[in-house]
């Protein structure tokens, strides 16, 4: 399909993001039945004589007035089977570089606001680890390990969590039924229960971004009390084309994000070939031994950026915090 | 059962027609009516604010509710156990306790089933479990086979009762109108004939045979709710055996404090003997040896290898903050009890009922000890999270629920006790005749 259009969305964009917009909405499309073609203009329009080539429903490439189009403010909404399934020809990976982190506590932060984490919790806890009496201490951010083999997802009574194709575990929230069997199956304790009903700090509340959308398994948002939350990789926002708010949020660029089929991860400032970065810096995952398989890949804390002890004041604020 | 030898038909209908509350009673139901009822408020209170009334918190995920459940399907297996077993196996004195047994059976499953529902934290949605259920899951497991040994159990209640309300009905002008009503609603098809029995007896066979491999389901599914997790002191392959064997222990031990109760409060010292005590405290002393040897299995094996996940969880137990607990339930639970029940003189009335009182006791805490300290031993360390999600120390709704729910199992043993003839009129006599015959 050739882009045509000019507009401003063209020139924001990167290409390959537009691709996956403009090929959703070609799906989109395909789905409308007769009475809502977006075709059809609200109101008079008046032709332009500027014209367009889309593709058709028939698969056939078709030319239209571009006064006719209207711009769509996001992306169409996901059916709750279509989120069940996840992106096709995607596998997520993630990769933690242990040698950049020093417990800073921006991807927490970003992640909670994003995804109106109830106060006090945290789906991305930064462990200070110390695994033997003499061994040296880091610091290693924990997410969902979005596990190949997810232990919560083989105990879960209602598919409430599954297991998608694009690798992502996710937790429907409609259909939970707060037994918190896969709390207690999960080996890395990344689940967190909506033990109350939700609470929205004033800085959530007041974005408009985060609040005020109708509930989905890809955004997780907004909680539900008494269903189970955790990481989700943010979906919404690979969607987009877009990092995860990790990803994003991280100044030292600790987090790596990226698909295994295209074998890249990015951090949105450097990217790497995923199994070559893998092989050289000696990747990792938590607990091989119990057969879980995660998606998520630790880098040693070799070589570090920051001393182990340039995080600890940023632990205290966080204890201050907790307490 | 030499000393009913004597009696007549008519005294042994008497005696063992249920009997209106007394003083005792009325005040004893009463009790436990109003203990219902706290539990009912702070459910409320519970559904009303959500799971947070409770002090579970998100590493101390399952608390007192689920421990507590885990004492009610243990306590329910004593159904089989008298019920089952001993007929299969011919143990003809068990007869006058096969009704008890079979009530406290019911009473546990029913409040199993409910506290399971006090513990979701979306208990609206239970019938997902129906429409989206996933077979995979043991929480589909324990569902099927709960929901199974309830309706065995509720029929081997059942089909015994048929001739002792044939008898009820008979006696009309003692029992009251409305009383009679629900006897005739429910047995007024049984007239007592050689085919009526053959058929009886035939379907109360077959039930006491299926019933014991779903009571196994029951409980080893039960363990396996922890032992299909990772974590230590649950990763273990010990865990179904070493639960049924604790399970018959706390039946055995409700049973005989059951016991003790109902003669001390029915009279039925004559139905009722010091050869029934006698009796049940060799079972109870079996099975305390049976579970004290699978807790050796379970405490000493990873022990001796002291893996690092396991050593804080062991320590803790040991020696740590629930060390107090755990030798406390170890003692009252298994050994002090075996010490009473191996000499002949610990084995009357009197010393049985308070064995069988710390067996139960212990059996509850040692539940709680199951369920509890192992999620305080993640293998990750806890870290950002409030102060509180370190500690679990169940809240007062909790413990209003906890205590509500067995008031409640009570409360339906002391109504069925109130209603039906808690030992067997129908069997008892035609025992004593055999008896009489034999001499």
């Amino acid at each position: 399909m050739s882009c045509n259009c000019g507009g401003n969305n063209c020139d924001k964009n990167s290409r390959r993001d537009f691709l996956l917009t403009s090929l959703l909405a070609t799906a989109a499309l395909a789905g409308c039945s007769d009475k809502k073609n977006p075709f059809t203009p609200e109101g008079e329009v008046i032709p332009s004589g500027e014209k367009v080539k889309l593709l058709s429903v028939d698969g056939e490439i078709i030319e239209m007035d571009k006064a006719f189009l209207k711009p769509v403010p996001d992306l169409p909404q996901l059916s709750n089977s279509e989120e069940r399934k996840g992106i096709a020809g995607k596998k997520f990976v993630m990769v933690i570089d242990l040698a950049r982190c020093k417990n800073l506590g921006k991807c927490r932060e970003a992640c909670n606001h994003a995804h109106q984490v109830h106060p006090g919790q945290n789906w991305i806890k930064v462990l200070g680890m110390e695994d033997s009496d003499h061994t040296a201490p880091y610091w290693q951010p924990t997410t969902c390990m979005h596990c190949d083999e997810p232990p919560c997802v083989k105990v879960c009574p209602v598919d409430a969590t599954f297991k998608r194709q694009d690798g992502i575990v996710l937790i429907d929230s409609d259909r939970c039924i707060g037994c918190r069997f896969c709390m207690a199956a999960c080996p890395y304790s990344t689940r967190v229960f909506n033990w109350e009903e939700p609470i929205l700090i004033k800085e959530v509340a007041d974005d408009q971004e985060v609040v005020g959308h109708h509930y989905s398994c890809e955004t997780s948002t907004p909680q539900k009390k008494g269903t189970v939350g955790k990481c989700d990789f943010c979906p919404d926002m690979a969607r987009k084309g877009e990092l995860p708010h990790c990803v994003s949020a991280c100044p030292n660029g600790v987090f790596f994000f990226g698909d295994m089929n295209e074998d890249s991860v990015t951090n949105g400032a450097e990217t790497f070939q995923f199994s070559q970065l893998i092989k050289d810096k000696a990747g990792y995952r938590l607990m091989e031994d119990l057969g879980t398989k995660p998606r998520v890949y630790y880098l040693p804390p070799v070589n570090r950026s920051f001393p182990y002890e340039s995080g600890l004041e940023n632990e205290k604020q966080e204890d201050k915090k907790a307490n | 059962m030499e000393n009913i030898a004597a009696l007549s038909n008519e005294q042994i209908t008497r005696d063992l027609l249920p009997q209106k509350f007394g003083r005792r009673g009325m005040i004893w139901t009463g009790s436990l009516i109003v203990l219902c009822l706290v539990g009912a408020y702070a459910y409320y209170r519970q559904l009303k604010y959500g799971l947070v009334v409770t002090n579970m918190r998100d590493y101390v995920s399952w608390g007192i509710y689920i421990s507590n459940f885990v004492f009610f399907v243990a306590i329910s297996l004593v159904g089989s156990l008298i019920t089952a077993i001993f007929r299969l196996a011919n143990v003809k004195w068990a007869t006058p306790l096969t009704r008890i047994a079979e009530i406290i059976a019911v009473s546990a499953i029913v409040f199993a089933s409910l506290i399971i529902i006090v513990d979701m934290g979306r208990p609206e949605r239970f019938m997902n479990l129906f429409i989206h259920g996933r077979i995979q899951s043991p929480i589909m497991w324990d569902v099927i086979v709960i929901g199974t040994y309830f309706f065995i159990s509720c029929l081997l209640l059942y089909f015994p009762l048929l001739p002792d309300l044939k008898i009820l009905i008979s006696v009309k002008e003692k029992t009251g109108k409305a009383l009679n009503k629900l006897y005739r609603f429910q047995g007024s098809f049984w007239k007592g004939t050689k085919a009526q029995f053959r058929i009886s007896d035939k379907a109360i066979n077959i039930l006491c045979i299926i019933i014991i491999p779903v009571a196994f389901c029951i409980h080893t599914v039960t363990s396996w709710l922890f032992a299909t997790t990772y974590r230590p002191g649950w990763d273990s392959t010990n865990f179904g055996a070493y639960f049924i064997s604790g399970a018959f222990l706390v039946g055995a031990g409700g049973v005989v404090v059951a016991m003790y109760v109902f003669r001390k409060a029915y009279h039925l010292d004559k139905y009722i003997t010091p050869k029934h005590f006698e009796k049940m405290g060799r079972i109870v002393v079996l099975l305390a040896l049976l579970y004290l040897y699978f807790n050796i299995n379970e405490y000493l094996v990873p022990a001796f290898k002291m893996k690092k996940p396991e050593e804080a969880h062991l320590a803790q137990l040991f020696t740590g903050e629930y060390a107090l607990l755990f030798w406390f339930a170890i003692m009252i639970g298994m050994i002090i009890p075996i010490i009473m029940l191996v000499f002949t003189k610990g084995r009357r009335p009197l010393p049985v009922f308070i064995a069988g009182v710390m067996v139960v006791i212990g059996a509850w805490f040692k539940r709680y000890l199951i369920v509890t300290p192992t999620l305080l031993h993640p293998f990750l360390p806890m870290q950002n999270v409030p102060e509180s999600y370190h500690h679990y120390f169940p809240s007062w709704e909790e413990w209003a629920i906890a205590i509500g729910s067995l008031s409640g199992a009570l409360l339906i043993i002391t109504l069925f006790a109130r209603i039906y003839p808690i030992i067997p009129i129908h069997e008892t006599i035609t025992e004593q005749h055999e008896e009489v015959e034999k001499k």
